[in-house]
C-alpha cells in the first residue's frame, strides 16, 4: 500500500459519483463509507446487494448509483456476485461482449448478512477464488430492523434484544480473522471517519484480482444513540482508542495500516453513545469498563 | 437422429447439451447427482462448451443461476426434494426477476422422516412461485421438454424460469430407449438466447431486482409475472406443434389417453401416470370404457385442456402422489376449482391419494379405484377421500414397530 498515489486529502477524487437523496439515516457512517468507495470504483460495477439497510438504496425506479445493481436476498450476495462474475467471463470468453463491456462484481452487505447468514456463501465465494470485492458495513447490530444484536455486536452494548443491565453478553465476532483464514487475496477494516486510509485500501483492493474483503465499521447514530453530526468523531474515536484496528490482510501478513501511538481510553469511546450509558450511570461500572479496556490492550500488546 | 439407452438423469443432461447452455451451477444430492456428474465430464473432456460451478448450497445455486442469466447466458441446474425447498427463497425471487432457466427438478419425497424415493410434495412446494412447471412420464420426455422449456422459458411474452420434473429412481435411475434428435435440428429450435435489456453491461448500466414500496408497485409486478405465467400455456401449444413437425412426438399441455368415448378417468402426474396407463388397458380389455388425463404442463395450470378431456364425463379419479396436511390431494383441489359450476360437469370427482416415498400402486388398486368410481356414480355421491394402504402393508409397520419396541425394553433393561 506503499506505492499508492493516494499521499493526502487532496489526492481524493473530487468529483462524487454516488446520487443524493436516498433514504439512509442522517448521519449513516455506511452510506459515508459507500460514498468514498464508489467515488473510487466508478461506475463499472455491478453492485450485488443483500438484506439491509442499503437495500433501501434502490427503491423503484430510482438509483443513486450510476452504475448497475442486483438485489438477491439476504443469505446468498456472494453466490449471485459468482453467478454475475461466471455470466460475464463466459460472454468475454464467447466473444459475445467486448471486454469493454465487462463490469466489477461488488458485493454490498451489512453486518448480519457478512457475520451469520451470508457467511457460508462467502466462505465458498473464498475458496472458488471468486474475482470480487466484498463491502460489508457493519453497524454492529441488525440495523434495519431496528438495532438487534448480531454476530457483529460488542461485549455490553445494549441493542434492542440486549436490554438488560449488562447489555449483550457475547462477543464481537473476528471477521477479518476468519474471512483472512481463507487466504483471499485482500482483506482490510475501513472506516469512512479516515478517508485516506479508506482509499487507499480501495485502490490497493482494485489492483488485485481474486476475492477482495473490505470490512467498514459503520457508525450508526440510531443504532448506537448519538447525534448524526457526531459519526465522524465517533468514527475517530474508534480508531485513536484501538477499538477499531485499521488494518490489511496481504500475501499472507497482516499489516497494520494506522496504529495510534498514544491510545485515548477506551470510555472516551464508549461515554459518547448511548448504547454504553449504563457503563456510566447512575453508577460507573468499573470492572466492566476496566475488561473492555484490558482486552483492547492486550490486542495491541503486540503490535508494533 | 439416434436411440440410446437412457436414464432420465443422462435424457436431462442430453437435454442441456443440447441446448447448448452456457453456465451450470450445481450441487449435488440424490436421485439427481448423475446429471451433474454426466454434464461435468463432459465439460472436463471437451465434448460440451460451458462452464459448472459446484456452490456449497442450493440456496446459493439458485441464486447464481438466477444472476447469471440476468447477465445473460443460457443456465441450466438441477436439484431435488429438501434442494429444492433449501432454495426455495431464491425460487420466487429468480422468478421475480425475470430471469429465464431451466432447472430440472427429481422429485423425492420429503422430510420428515427423510427418505429417498419419490413423490411431488417437493416439486407442489414450488407451485406458487412462478416458476413454470413441466412434468414427465417417460425418459424420452425429460429430454424433449427440457428442450421446449428453453423455448418456453426465453419467449418474449414469457421470460420465467422453468423446472422440468420427473421422478426420483422410477424416471431418474431407469434406462429406457431415448431418441436423440440431431444437434443441428436443435440449434434451429432452440436459436440463441436473446437477454433482451435484462442483461449487466458497462454500456448499459441496469439496476434489478429493487425494493418497492407500497402495494401498488408489488401487486403490478406480481400480477406481470402472473399473467406471463398464463401466456406460456399458448405457447407451449405452439412450440409443441412446432416440435412434432421438426422431431416427431408430439407434445400438447395435458395428454389425454384412451379419453375420446371414456366414461371413467384416472388423473394423474409423473411417471406412475404410466401404471395407470397399463390399468386403463387392462381395464379396457375388461370392457370399461376408461381413460387417463395426464397434465404435463402443471404452471401455468392447463384449466382449459382439463375441461375439453373431462367435460361430459360420469366419474373422474384424481390419484395424488401428494398430500397437502390437513387438506388432501392437492391436484384434485386444484381441479375441482376449474371444474366446479362448468355445465355437464363430472357427477362424481373423488380423491385418492398414493406413492407416497415411492410407494407402489398396484394394478388391483387402480382397479379398486375404478370400481368406487362407479359404485359412487350410482349412488350420485362424492366418496370420501381415501389414502390408498393396504392391511398387509399395516401389518409390516407394526412389526417394525414391535422390533423398536422389543429392542429398546432389552436395551433399557441393561
Amino acid at each position: 500500500m506503499n506505492e499508492s498515489h493516494l499521499r493526502r486529502m487532496k489526492d481524493l477524487p473530487s468529483t462524487h459519483l454516488l446520487g443524493a437523496g436516498t433514504p439512509m439515516c442522517a448521519g449513516c457512517g455506511g452510506l459515508q463509507a459507500l460514498h468514498e468507495i464508489y467515488d473510487l470504483l466508478g461506475a463499472k460495477t455491478v453492485f450485488v446487494n443483500a438484506a439491509g439497510c442499503m437495500t433501501l438504496l434502490s427503491v423503484y425506479p430510482f438509483t443513486p448509483f450510476r452504475g448497475s445493481w442486483l438485489y438477491t436476498a439476504m443469505a446468498s450476495a456472494p453466490a449471485g456476485a459468482q453467478g454475475v462474475r461466471d455470466a460475464l467471463d463466459i460472454l468475454i470468453q464467447k466473444r459475445r461482449i467486448g471486454r469493454e463491456e465487462d463490469l466489477e462484481t461488488v458485493v454490498l452487505t451489512g453486518d448480519g448478512a457478512a457475520y451469520g447468514m451470508g457467511l457460508s456463501a462467502t466462505s465458498a465465494a473464498i475458496e472458488r477464488n471468486l474475482d470480487f470485492l466484498y463491502i460489508c458495513y457493519d453497524n454492529e447490530g441488525y440495523g434495519n430492523t431496528g438495532q438487534q444484536y448480531s454476530g457483529a455486536t460488542p461485549h455490553a452494548a445494549k441493542t434492542s434484544t440486549s436490554t438488560g443491565p449488562s447489555g449483550y453478553a457475547g462477543d464481537k465476532k473476528d471477521l477479518f480473522a476468519i474471512w483472512a483464514a481463507h487466504r483471499p487475496a485482500y482483506v482490510a477494516t475501513v472506516i469512512g471517519a479516515e478517508p485516506l486510509d479508506l482509499a487507499r485500501k480501495i485502490e490497493a483492493a482494485k489492483q488485485l484480482r481474486g476475492p477482495r474483503l473490505i470490512i467498514a465499521l459503520a457508525p450508526c447514530p440510531v443504532g448506537w444513540g448519538y447525534s448524526p453530526e457526531e459519526t465522524v468523531n465517533v468514527g475517530k474515536l474508534a480508531v485513536k482508542t484501538g477499538i477499531w484496528p485499521l488494518k490489511e490482510y496481504i500475501d499472507g501478513h497482516v499489516i497494520h495500516t494506522k496504529v495510534p501511538r498514544s491510545r485515548l481510553p477506551v470510555e472516551d469511546y464508549l461515554k459518547v453513545q448511548n448504547r454504553f450509558a449504563h457503563l456510566f450511570t447512575p453508577q460507573r461500572d468499573e470492572a466492566m469498563l476496566v475488561s473492555l479496556q484490558t482486552k483492547v490492550d492486550d490486542y495491541w500488546k503486540n503490535i508494533a | 437422429m439416434s436411440a440410446k439407452l437412457l436414464t432420465g438423469n443422462g435424457a436431462a443432461a442430453w437435454g442441456a447439451r443440447l441446448a447448448a447452455v452456457d453456465y451450470i451451477p450445481a450441487f449435488p444430492i440424490t436421485p439427481q447427482t448423475e446429471i451433474i456428474e454426466t454434464l461435468g465430464a463432459w465439460i472436463d473432456h471437451g465434448k460440451m462448451d460451458a462452464r459448472m460451478v459446484t456452490l456449497e448450497s442450493e440456496h446459493s445455486m439458485i441464486t447464481a443461476a438466477g444472476a447469471a442469466a440476468a447477465t445473460g447466458v443460457r443456465v441450466f441446474t438441477a436439484t431435488s426434494s429438501q434442494g429444492l425447498l433449501y432454495g426455495m427463497e431464491m425460487l420466487y425471487t429468480v422468478a421475480g426477476w425475470r430471469a429465464p432457466f431451466v432447472l430440472v427438478n427429481v422429485s423425492r419425497g420429503l422430510s420428515a422422516p427423510i427418505t429417498l424415493e419419490p413423490d411431488h410434495n417437493d416439486i407442489l412446494a414450488a407451485r406458487d412461485s412462478g416458476f413454470l412447471q413441466l412434468h414427465c412420464a417417460t425418459c424420452q420426455e425429460v429430454l424433449d421438454n427440457t428442450l421446449l422449456a428453453y423455448r418456453l422459458a426465453e419467449d418474449k411474452g414469457v421470460r420465467l424460469p422453468v423446472i422440468v420434473n420427473m421422478d426420483g429412481f422410477y424416471l431418474s435411475f431407469t434406462r429406457e430407449p431415448v431418441a436423440l434428435p440431431d444437434p443441428e435440428t436443435v440449434g434451429r429450435f432452440v436459436g440463441e438466447y436473446d437477454a433482451e435489456n435484462i442483461r449487466f453491461r458497462a454500456s448499459a448500466p441496469a439496476s434489478q431486482a429493487v425494493a418497492v414500496l407500497g402495494g401498488s408497485p408489488y401487486s403490478y409486478f406480481r400480477y406481470e409475472t402472473h399473467l406471463a405465467s398464463q401466456n406460456a400455456l399458448r405457447v407451449y401449444e405452439e412450440l409443441g406443434k412446432q416440435y412434432s413437425e421438426l422431431f416427431g412426438r408430439s407434445y400438447e399441455p395435458v395428454e389425454a389417453y384412451h379419453c375420446d368415448d371414456a366414461e371413467w378417468v384416472f388423473v394423474m402426474m409423473g411417471c406412475f401416470a404410466t401404471k395407470a396407463k397399463a390399468a386403463v388397458n387392462q381395464l379396457r380389455e375388461a370392457g370399461w370404457k376408461i381413460g387417463l388425463v395426464r397434465p404435463r404442463l402443471l404452471r401455468p395450470f392447463p384449466g382449459e385442456c382439463f375441461r375439453r378431456a373431462l367435460i361430459g364425463k360420469k366419474g373422474v379419479a384424481v390419484i395424488d402422489q401428494n398430500i397437502s396436511m390437513g387438506k388432501g390431494g392437492v391436484l384434485y383441489a386444484e381441479l375441482a376449482s376449474e371444474l366446479y359450476g362448468q355445465s355437464n360437469m363430472p357427477a362424481v370427482l373423488a380423491s385418492f391419494i398414493g406413492g407416497l416415498g415411492g410407494r407402489d400402486i398396484s394394478s388391483e388398486e387402480f382397479f379398486t379405484i375404478a370400481a368406487t368410481l362407479r359404485e359412487a356414480v350410482n349412488e350420485n355421491r362424492t366418496p370420501p377421500p381415501r389414502l390408498l394402504y393396504t392391511e398387509k402393508e399395516l401389518r409390516e409397520v407394526r412389526k417394525l414397530q414391535a422390533i423398536a419396541h422389543v429392542e429398546r425394553q432389552q436395551l433399557s433393561a441393561k
